[in-house]
């Protein structure tokens, strides 16, 4: 399975930075961890950190000397064995995300995500469409999106930006089609009215910039309909 | 600088640490009194990354990026974590136990400097005006969003000077890939 569609520049460079808004970046997180090539280029856009950080003008440490090493640990070796795994890995895979060309998504992720897409405790929105909602510490909203085939994907940002990671069936749009791996991450410029593809559900990992107000979702569901 | 690390990783140099330390140390206080915090924090937060910087020292691939973007990768992660109280979801890079940094090749190391070196170019290339939002989301943390009011110019805008900079550098190092 290859992965066609991938995070904006513009969003990888921000996920490299440390400055994506934090739902953001738990999305951007788990493609990363599946998408080989844009594991490739946060690897180059760290090296812009790196860059940066060297150049910058020193500030005055209070403490000029690296404490004794008997504070430090006499030896940084033996950390090998107690130190974290590399993220991801020995973590309970996700089945839908293990099945997906590489990689689980990064443990903290891991964690948040249930065990089984199967057993999610769905909140039905209507139209055939469910959320369940992820708890994460700062700016923005993030959970899971279910949507019966055929169904409209709705937008779950409010204006802003938002990312769109398929786990599980797959969509399409008048940018193409997504299958999971595939992650939508589309200018707010560009108008697009995702419709998950006939035969199986779609289940979406999505984050907002601002959280989800789904409030007005059925309104928006229907208004193709009211235009009529 | 690779080299530093790489001694501390094989031997516990702690006069190669203290090289590093001297170099990083006030450099990442720096880097977080960008993000606005007052200098007690930044300077708890300078000591806690180069701390980790001596205990992860063996987890680190020489081979594959340079001593600078490994700390600046620490200490990113520990800005969203303890300033931001965020999680950060990002890896740390080429954190590979498997592969001992005395496993490096020496070419591909001198590649890794040549690396570094195009990147500084390309970044030193920019215009203003690119090199600016390029400062702003690395070094001052801000998401396009607030670069956008801070710069009181459309997120597009912001977005698109991102975009360039960024295909520059990758230009840059088209042929070391």
């Amino acid at each position: 399975m290859t992965i066609t569609h991938h995070l904006d520049d513009a969003t990888l460079m921000s996920f490299a930075a440390g400055s994506l808004p934090a739902a953001l970046s738990a999305v951007a997180a788990a493609h990363v961890a599946m998408c080989t090539r844009c594991r490739r280029e946060v690897a180059g856009l760290e090296r812009v950190g790196g860059t940066l950080l060297a150049e910058l003008p020193p500030a005055t440490l209070d403490r000029a000397e690296p404490p004794a090493s008997a504070i430090w640990g006499q030896d940084p070796r033996p950390d090998v064995h107690e130190n974290p795994r590399r993220a991801g890995e020995g973590a309970d895979p996700i089945p839908a995300i293990a099945g997906a060309p590489r990689g689980a998504p990064p443990a903290p992720l891991a964690r948040l995500l249930p065990r089984e897409l199967d057993n999610v405790r769905w909140r039905r929105l209507g139209l055939g469409v469910w959320h369940h909602r992820l708890a994460v510490a700062g700016r923005g909203g993030l959970g899971l999106l279910k949507v019966a085939p055929g169904r409209v994907v709705p937008e779950h940002g409010h204006a802003g930006a938002e990312l769109t990671l398929v786990l599980r069936g797959s969509f399409h749009d008048a940018t193409g089609r997504y299958l999971p791996g595939d992650v939508a991450d589309l200018d707010e410029t560009i108008e697009h009215k995702p419709i998950a593809d006939p035969g199986r559900e779609c289940i979406c990992l999505v984050a907002s910039e601002r959280p989800s107000r789904f409030r007005g979702l059925l309104a928006r569901l229907l208004q193709p309909l009211h235009g009529l | 600088m690779a080299d530093l690390l790489r001694r501390v990783a094989e031997r516990s140099d702690t006069a190669a640490f203290r090289e590093l330390y001297q170099t990083y140390g006030p450099r990442v206080k720096a880097f977080m009194m960008r993000q606005g915090t007052d200098a007690a924090t930044a300077e708890d937060l300078a000591q806690e990354t180069l701390f980790t910087v001596w205990r992860r020292a063996s987890l680190y691939a020489a081979d594959k990026g340079s001593a600078a973007t490994w700390i600046f990768a620490i200490a990113r992660n520990l800005r969203i974590d303890r300033l931001r109280r965020e999680m950060p979801w990002q890896e740390l890079p080429e954190e590979r136990p498997e592969a001992a940094a005395s496993e490096a090749l020496p070419d591909e190391a001198l590649a890794e400097k040549e690396r570094q070196a195009r990147v500084r170019a390309a970044l030193a290339s920019l215009p203003p005006e690119q090199h600016e939002v390029v400062v702003l989301s690395y070094l001052e943390g801000l998401s396009h969003g607030e670069i956008a009011e801070r710069l009181r110019v459309p997120l597009g805008t912001v977005k698109s000077r991102m975009r360039i900079a960024y295909q520059k550098i990758r230009a840059g190092l088209e042929d070391l890939r």
